[in-house]
């Protein structure tokens, strides 16, 4: 892709030993500490770290935003054409932003401001800087959602944040950031929620612009790959200091820090060989799915088959709206299906009476994607972990459920005092942990994973991949993976299925799937995952 | 959303039917008019004769009856009491509790907004400490005890107010800062909560990123994401008031339809509170009807729906 070394040296932007804190109940908490980085006209810096890291405390002091308190600048310097904006009076500061310097967000449903039409939000700042009337306002911010290739956009100019699509609303976001060709654009996870070929869509649309403007972009990430994609420098930060700075080809090439030495065997899609030995055909299948669609408005699922083998990991991937969930959903008889069966050991599930079902339960759980939301947070571990003990009741006896959720907590990597806990004591990672043990209570014979990864971070990520594979191991599991990120599911499955708009494309064991994909939406899919491979070779 | 408001539209003119024949019936059993119109000691004669004029005589179904036959000639029935329609005596009524009603509402609307919006900018900041108890102790104040205590200290003792009765600016202002009170306290507390969330939520961040003035990002950005819960509270306070009418009208002696409705159920002059209460519930459920409209108006999320 677009890397690109700067034409014109100028320096737009200094950052002097930044050091933020927060004020927490539990005393002062340093976020930030002691950051120098700096940035020229046409280059794009990529700040990598993980959560909590400061990276996106470090973008919010540079757009005026950081709210104090709890906020505090401790020290440092941001430097813009020269000037300190940290000793900027609110209303002198407020000139700078969004015209020299403006920030892309990543959740851009939240960002954008649901009331508003979009183009009314973006002729705002031509309103506010320049003092343009309305109705010029508005025809350069139809000039601008053209520039960033919304369709029909005199039309959708019109529209709330609500009806567009996520790569969309990210698009409007940039046509937002660029109303005023502001000098420096900060994308804050730009691409984070959307789909690998959007992704790569709304990536290479930065660097375009980046090139047209000769803007210099800051690009904030956890995603190496990305960074390795479009970035010409990179630092890395960790726990609020830059452990590693440098030529974004050199860090990853050489990567000298331990830190960024583990973030890059985090990343997925490196486990090659060592792990599986594929133990299909040997036995019959668990489940036989024959022929199964569901239609609601749309279609959402359309003549789907395939089997699952027992200890086998089958990978489901696919873009939102490709009909991955609506198959969990149907396994999981929380739909039914318009078309086709679903066959449980020979057995059609669609045809099961209640205490088929309540039994069929038992040997199918899943584990979702947010573990933020799917624990409740006013249960605590104990009661979360043997809710479905409580449930089945027979399955086994009340005063051995402590000693279960013991075991359970232990084989999922957590300690056995953590049962008294609530889920917010707990990091993304560990309620994931949690989601996972709660779903190995009854002794299932298949988890469905929606997503199950996609939320955390990369280190995380891996030692989460890890556990599934030594559990499927320990308790001879069979796992449906269902995900965006195709090197996660390289790193997991066995075999794979690649689905769009409710369809199966191509499907097969994965090594083969990924290395000599037979169908064009499979090698696109592939091309727009971005790696780090293409830089290093 | 034409569907929804005419489904809206179909299911408030059921609840009044209800309402209606409730009232109807109701009304009845507080006792024998005739009691309270002849004098003590009239003949039984005379008394069989008021309850025959005014059929009070016939069974209650058949009094329903012509009720309702009336009621399709769009006649609401005669006052007892003025001898003049009913539905004429209510309608010089209203407008004087809706002129009432409206100013206090605009008043308690205009001054939480400001009000909770300034709380909500610094929450406990000393603006915000200050209104939170200022606007809790207005939101549990008694009213009736609060107008009598008013009308002690700025009539009696100072002589600045009116004691009653309608007329000027200054006949104005204790019933109005009365019906205030309550609504302005609890719309303060209502906006506070809302637009502490608005003004955290990550648009906010995204206003101020472009730039755009302070003013303008709690008054334009936050308050019109802010204002749909408060609109909830708002139309149920304004349904309120009409509550809140009936003892500001009767102590400060205003002759609205609080009064009337009072006046009427204690002189048992059937056809007025009938009229009264139809014309009241109309009211309110439009009141209802509007904050619906108000709601997609705001929140381009529900139009869409």
């Amino acid at each position: 892709m677009v890397t690109k070394v700067s034409n014109a040296n100028k320096l737009l932007l200094k950052v002097n030993n930044l050091s933020v804190s927060f004020d927490t109940t539990e005393g002062s908490f340093d976020a930030v500490k002691a950051v120098n980085f700096e940035l020229k006209k046409g280059e794009t810096l990529a700040i990598i770290g993980e959560s909590g890291s400061g990276k996106s405390v470090t973008a919010s002091v540079i757009m005026g935003i950081l709210t104090c308190p709890p906020g505090k600048i401790k020290s440092g310097e941001v430097l813009l054409n020269d000037i300190d904006i940290l000793k900027l009076s609110d209303s002198d500061r407020r000139k700078l932003m969004g015209s020299k310097v403006a920030i892309i967000f990543q959740d851009t449903l939240s960002h954008l401001n649901p009331v508003f039409s979009v183009g009314s939000q973006i002729a705002e700042c031509f309103e506010v800087h320049k003092n343009l009337s309305k109705k010029e306002s508005w025809k350069r911010a139809v000039k601008l959602l053209e520039r960033v290739r919304i369709p029909n956009p005199s039309k959708r100019a019109k529209d709330f944040s609500h009806q567009f699509s996520g790569g969309q609303r990210q698009r409007v976001m940039i046509a937002m950031a660029l109303a005023l060709e502001p000098d420096i654009i900060i994308a804050d996870e730009p691409t984070t929620a959307l789909d690998v070929t959007i992704q790569a869509k709304i990536l290479e649309l930065l660097g375009e612009l980046r090139d047209e403007r000769n803007m210099g972009l800051i690009l904030i990430t956890h995603d190496l790959a990305i960074a390795a994609e479009i970035s010409d420098k990179v630092i890395v930060l960790n726990e609020g200091k830059i452990v590693e700075k440098g030529i974004t080809k050199e860090v990853f090439i050489n990567p000298n820090h331990g830190y960024t030495r583990q973030l890059m065997d985090s990343i997925p899609g490196k486990i090659t060989k060592q792990k599986k030995k594929i133990s299909k055909k040997f036995s019959d299948p668990i489940l036989e799915i024959k022929n199964i669609s569901k239609f609601y408005d749309t279609i959402a699922c359309d003549d789907v088959s395939f089997n699952l083998f027992p200890n086998e990991v089958l990978g489901i991937v696919g873009e939102s709206g490709s009909g991955k969930t609506t198959i969990s959903n149907l396994i999981l008889r929380l739909a039914s299906p318009s078309n086709g069966e679903i066959l449980y050991h020979g057995k059609n599930i669609l045809n099961f009476n209640k205490k088929d079902l309540f039994n069929f339960r038992r040997k199918v759980q899943v584990v979702f994607q947010d573990p933020y939301a799917s624990l409740n947070p006013t249960m605590n571990i104990f009661d979360i972990i043997s809710e479905p003990l409580v449930i089945h009741a027979d399955f086994l006896n009340k005063k051995l459920h402590q000693s279960k959720v013991s075991d359970l907590l232990i084989s999922v990597g957590l300690h056995p005092d953590d049962a008294i806990k609530f889920p917010h004591q707990f990091s993304g990672g560990q309620r994931q942990r949690i989601a996972i043990a709660r779903a190995l209570a009854l002794n299932p014979e298949i988890i469905i994973c929606d997503e199950a990864v996609s939320a955390l971070d990369v280190s995380i990520q891996a030692q989460i991949i890890k556990l599934l594979l030594n559990l499927r191991n320990k308790f001879s599991l069979s796992y449906i993976f269902i995900a965006h990120d195709l090197p996660v599911v390289r790193d997991l499955a066995d075999r794979v299925i690649v689905m769009k708009s409710g369809k199966i494309i191509e499907q097969g064991v994965v090594d083969d799937v990924f290395n000599f994909p037979k169908e064009k939406y499979t090698k696109d899919l592939l091309k727009a995952s971005p790696s780090i491979e293409n830089l290093i070779s | 959303m034409r569907q929804y408001l005419s489904k809206r539209i179909f299911s408030s003119i059921l609840a009044i039917t209800g309402l209606f024949v409730m009232v109807f019936f109701l009304a009845r059993l507080t006792g024998d008019p005739g009691h309270l119109y002849l004098p003590i000691d009239a003949p039984l004669e005379v008394r069989k004769e008021f309850s025959e004029k005014h059929g009070f005589n016939d069974p209650i179904y058949i009094q329903f009856g012509k009720f309702l036959g009336d009621l399709t000639d769009g006649n609401l029935g005669y006052s007892l009491r003025k001898e003049r329609p009913a539905i004429d005596i209510v309608l010089e009524a209203i407008p004087v509790t809706l002129s009432l009603a409206a100013v206090a509402m605009t008043i308690a609307l205009v001054g939480a907004i400001l009000i909770g919006s300034l709380a909500a900018y610094r929450p406990n900041g000393i603006f915000d400490r200050i209104s939170r108890v200022v606007s809790l102790t207005a939101a549990s104040a008694p009213d009736f005890w609060v107008a009598i205590t008013a009308i002690l200290i700025f009539s009696v003792s100072l002589g600045w107010l009116p004691t009653s009765g309608i007329g000027g600016v200054p006949y104005w202002i204790m019933p109005i800062g009365i019906l205030v009170i309550r609504p302005l306290g609890l719309l303060v507390q209502v906006v506070r909560g809302s637009m502490i969330t608005a003004l955290s939520s990550d648009f906010v961040k995204t206003a101020r990123a472009k730039g755009v003035k302070e003013k303008a990002v709690i008054f334009k950005h936050a308050l019109r994401n802010g204002l749909l819960p408060v609109i909830t509270v708002a139309g149920d306070q304004a349904a309120a008031i009409a509550n809140g009418a009936v003892i500001v009208e009767t102590i400060f002696g205003w002759p609205g339809i609080g009064k009337l409705m009072i006046d009427s159920i204690m002189q048992r002059d059937f056809a007025v509170v009938q009229a009264s209460i139809l014309i009241t519930a109309i009211v309110i459920l439009s009141i209802n009807i509007i904050i619906d409209i108000a709601y997609a108006v705001l929140d381009p999320r529900i139009r869409h729906k």
